[in-house]
């Protein structure tokens, strides 16, 4: 396992539904980030579809023997490729998925488990939810992928983390909004706190590939980047437009970060299990300490004496 | 309490250009049709317009009728100047007289209306001759408000506007360059003599945009709202205002009869396949 690896963040404004020239843009792109030097290149959530498919998911979405998955297979032959589809399962459930290639195969396929489904957002209308989420050895080391919103549930990214990965990529369709700020979007504030954030806290490199171009009057905001472990940014790329741009990483950063505050070796996992089995079973009343409650009991019987 | 609705109109300019090009250009547009009537929206949006498509590419059309104010028409010529981009005039005057002459009982709210959709009329058809959009100039608090005509003023292909309150239009127009002289005009639809909106709302647009930003932004209640310090009587009534205007805001209904009805259980996006 090499320390060193060339990242390359594909930010693309994918045509919505129109799945054969957005395959064409992902193996132009996919190229252009070999030539870059890059051993793994990242594109977006939904990055063959686009987003608002609403009742034409299924006229979309791909199943992972097609011909058009095939292409990027045999494209990933020569460099990693992490991107993202609608996926139809044999018995016809269509999800919102992120698949790893590499050496030609798929290494990883993770299924959305969060649908946004409020606001602006309908996805479980129209996606079934993915049930699991884990980390995979790669190559580049063990590796976490999450979609979009599922960042949001701060149980992904520490779930992750516990399940060893060191590099965590967010493909992401980020919707533009909020006026609040200044020279970027209220909601790019947001990603961009979470992303310095979770990186620093759990001590690996965490990916943000975001899109960019609109889609019924909404904007995808882009600013994809690489975040190292200690929450710096190692790669920025701009608001708004489409850009390819690589960085090289160096996965040193994860072993000092961790060295430093050995937050991972310190997790206490059945500490964690059986809180959130108290939380399961409705009971949501802490037991009061033990020696405080010896204390009161006899006096308050006194009292009655 | 006082709302705070600043906006980095240099950002939120080039956010609104972008997404003009982008829209229009996934249809294969890349020119703009705008009726101009000397007010604020309209000027905005014909700057916003000139910046997308290059001034060459938008019409600004002028569009009197007989009782519009004549300065409405030199603040349109301004923008046309400031701008660049081209011009028409064409007076609705015989167009809607021909009308009205046939109901002479019609009020002022019925003239205006009339007004209002024959020059929506007039956008539409010069749009299809120089195979451009119309684009929009209906802002949020309008929208919200119900405070214009459907299928007139508030029809459009494209509108940059319809997110922005009134409050944080005039920071992107001042930002635009638009005149002094049309930032400080109190607006109005000129469509009779004297007419102002917020004389006719009973309320300023400050007031309603930051108690309309809690009520539909942040979700308050209206009691909260008054609770900070918002008269009671302004809170009930824009509340009212904005429910009593949502048909405005929707599709004509249609009654559903098939499993699948255009509306209600179709659902695709406008931009598919682009």
């Amino acid at each position: 396992m090499a320390d060193k690896i060339k990242i390359a963040l594909a930010q693309i404004a994918p045509k919505l539904g129109d799945v054969q020239s957005n395959l064409e843009l992902h193996l132009e792109t996919i190229n252009k980030a070999r030539s870059q030097g890059a051993d793994l290149v990242v594109f977006p959530e939904l990055s063959l579809t686009g987003y608002l498919l609403k009742d034409m998911v299924p006229e979309a979405a791909l199943r992972t023997n097609s011909p058009e998955i095939e292409k990027i297979l045999k494209a990933s032959e020569k460099i990693a490729v992490i991107f993202g589809l609608a996926e139809e399962d044999p018995s016809y459930v269509y999800y919102n998925s992120a698949c790893f290639a590499d050496g030609g195969k798929i290494v990883h396929m993770h299924r959305k488990v969060f649908l946004p489904t409020y606001g602006m957002f309908d996805e479980g209308r129209f996606f079934g939810q993915g049930t699991s989420l884990s980390a995979f050895n790669t190559r580049f080391g063990r590796f976490g992928l999450l979609i979009c919103e599922e960042a949001w549930h701060s149980f992904c990214p520490y779930l992750l983390m516990l399940d060893g990965a060191i590099l965590v990529a967010n493909i992401a369709n980020g919707t533009a909004r909020g006026l609040e700020e200044k020279n970027r979007m209220g909601s790019s504030a947001v990603w961009e706190k979470m992303n310095r954030f979770y990186s620093d806290l759990h001590g690996f490199y965490w990916i943000f590939a975001n899109r960019v171009g609109f889609e019924d009057g909404v904007g995808f905001w882009g600013g994809s980047e690489i975040i190292d472990p200690s929450g710096k940014p190692e790669l920025k790329l701009p608001y708004f437009e489409e850009d390819l741009k690589t960085a090289e990483i160096s996965l040193g950063k994860v072993r000092r970060a961790r060295l430093k505050t050995p937050l991972l070796r310190d997790e206490k996992l059945d500490f964690a299990i059986n809180e959130l089995l108290r939380i399961r079973s409705g009971n949501h009343s802490a037991p009061p300490p033990k020696t405080a409650k010896k204390k009161t009991a006899p006096k308050r019987r006194r009292v009655k004496k | 309490m006082k709302v705070d609705l600043t906006i980095d109109p240099a950002f939120v300019a080039g956010f609104l250009v972008d997404f003009l090009k982008r829209e229009a250009g996934k249809f294969g547009f890349s020119k703009g049709v705008i009726g101009l009537s000397g007010g604020l929206d309209s000027s905005v949006s014909a700057y916003l317009a000139a910046r997308a498509y290059g001034p060459e590419n938008v019409l600004g059309i002028l569009m009197p009728y007989k009782t519009s104010s004549p300065g409405s028409i030199t603040d349109a010529e301004e923008v046309v100047q400031q701008t660049g981009i081209k011009n028409c005039q064409l007076e609705i005057t015989p167009m809607v007289d021909a009308y009205l002459e046939k109901t002479p009982e019609a009020d002022r709210v019925r003239r205006g209306n009339v007004m209002a959709r024959c020059r929506m009329i007039l956008l539409f058809d010069q749009s299809q001759k120089e195979k451009a959009l119309v684009i929009g100039t209906s802002n949020k608090s309008e929208a919200l408000l119900g405070y214009s005509t459907w299928f007139g003023d508030m029809a459009s292909s494209i509108n940059p506007l319809g997110d922005l309150y009134k409050t944080q239009e005039r920071q992107l127009a001042s930002y635009l360059g638009v005149p002094e002289k049309i930032l400080k005009k109190i607006p109005s639809a000129d469509l009779w003599a004297g007419q102002t909106v917020e004389g006719e709302l009973g309320f300023t647009y400050e007031q309603a945009d930051q108690i309309l930003y809690l009520l539909v932004d942040e979700r308050w209640r209206a009691e909260e709202i008054i609770e900070a310090g918002f008269p009671a009587e302004t809170v009930k009534r824009i509340e009212k205002i904005v429910a009593a205007s949502q048909y405005k805001r929707a599709l004509p209904v249609i009654a559903k009869l098939s499993r699948r009805t255009v509306g209600i259980d179709f659902q695709l996006s406008r931009d598919w396949g682009r």
